[in-house]
């Protein structure tokens, strides 16, 4: 048996255990971090497939930045968890529902993909490193087909995130009125002229 | 090649070993050697003075979700400029513009939260 499946074997029972533990643990805060686990894991899992800008990205960005998201709105929420999970089973047939239903498609793709089916829509660099085109590495295979071949899907990503940019400032930016907030530019357009008077005083009368 | 790929990363997994290994060592420790006497107020808020108001958990401004979510946003914009980096020798002119263009949206976007003052703190 070769080391890798080891490592798979290993990090995917952590990955379950900790997806597990995001949804039974009684502190939401614990929650967030078993979720974070369950990302590195699935980070090292994309890399045992050789994906290793995926891992990266994963790490960098679903670590870096939504796991501290999550944990902000945890915090922000106030919600009491404790009475919130008082209506937990009441969701089951709906989650068990839903979740047999992604293991039919998960079975259903992998079974095509098992008995030599090629995905039609299926990116240029997929197919390539299937193909067995394994003297690229993952970022230039992605990198190759990117920015030329699917340039309106490129695209689309960048307006898509102007757009989460521009709601996110919209739907949270409130300016309080009445603060007093430090203008540089009006300070450092200030000269002589209209910021010094001067005066002649006569002598022992004041200004 | 794949192989490869891995035996490259077989420091990290070492790294990942020793961490657990000291971690678990000096969380399993205390309970074998240090003395142990646990008290209800040991583990109670401590405010200097007076009993404590209310629980540590209490809501706290959206603006701090507001710098998380533009924060990933930019986060994003890096992670596509990775491949970009690699490949840019072979990419050519329409390459290049694609990203000056991907670049120039999300200035727009910049710009718009400079202006309205997004990047400020009352």
């Amino acid at each position: 048996m070769d080391v890798s499946f080891a490592f798979f074997y290993l990090f995917a029972a952590v990955l379950l255990g900790s997806g597990f533990m995001v949804v039974a643990a009684r502190n939401p805060v614990h929650a967030v971090l078993f979720l974070i686990l369950a990302f590195v894991n699935a980070a090292a899992l994309f890399l045992l497939l050789s994906a290793e800008f995926l891992a990266m990205i994963l790490v960098v960005v679903y670590v870096g930045a939504v796991a501290v998201l999550f944990l902000f709105v945890v915090m922000m929420l106030d919600v009491d968890f404790a009475e919130l999970k008082q209506g937990f089973l009441q969701y089951l047939p709906i989650g068990a529902l839903i979740g047999v239903l992604f293991l039919i498609e998960l079975i259903a793709v992998a079974s095509f993909i098992v008995s030599g089916g090629k995905i039609a829509g299926a990116p240029l660099a997929i197919n390539a490193v299937a193909q067995g085109e394994r003297n690229i590495t993952n970022v230039k295979a992605i990198g190759d087909v990117l920015y030329t071949t699917y340039v309106y899907y490129f695209e689309a990503a960048g307006l898509i995130l102007l757009v989460a940019m521009l709601g996110a400032i919209v739907l949270t930016l409130h300016r309080r009125e009445g603060v007093r907030r430090q203008s540089a530019a009006e300070q450092n357009a200030r000269t002589k002229l209209t910021a010094v008077e001067l005066r002649k005083v006569p002598f022992r009368q004041g200004v | 090649m794949v192989n490869d790929l891995l035996s490259a990363y077989l420091p990290l997994a070492i790294f990942i070993g020793v961490a657990v290994v000291i971690g678990l060592a000096l969380l399993i420790s205390p309970f074998l050697i240090a003395y142990q006497q646990p008290d209800p107020e040991k583990l109670s808020a401590y405010e200097c003075g007076f009993n404590a108001f209310d629980d540590a958990r209490m809501t706290f401004d959206v603006r701090y979700y507001l710098v998380a979510l533009l924060f990933i946003i930019f986060d994003l914009e890096v992670a596509f400029l990775f491949p970009w980096a690699v490949t840019f020798g072979a990419l050519g002119w329409f390459g290049f513009w694609s990203m000056m263009i991907f670049l120039g949206v999300l200035t727009i976007g910049f710009i718009y939260e400079w202006k309205k003052g997004a990047l400020e703190w009352d």
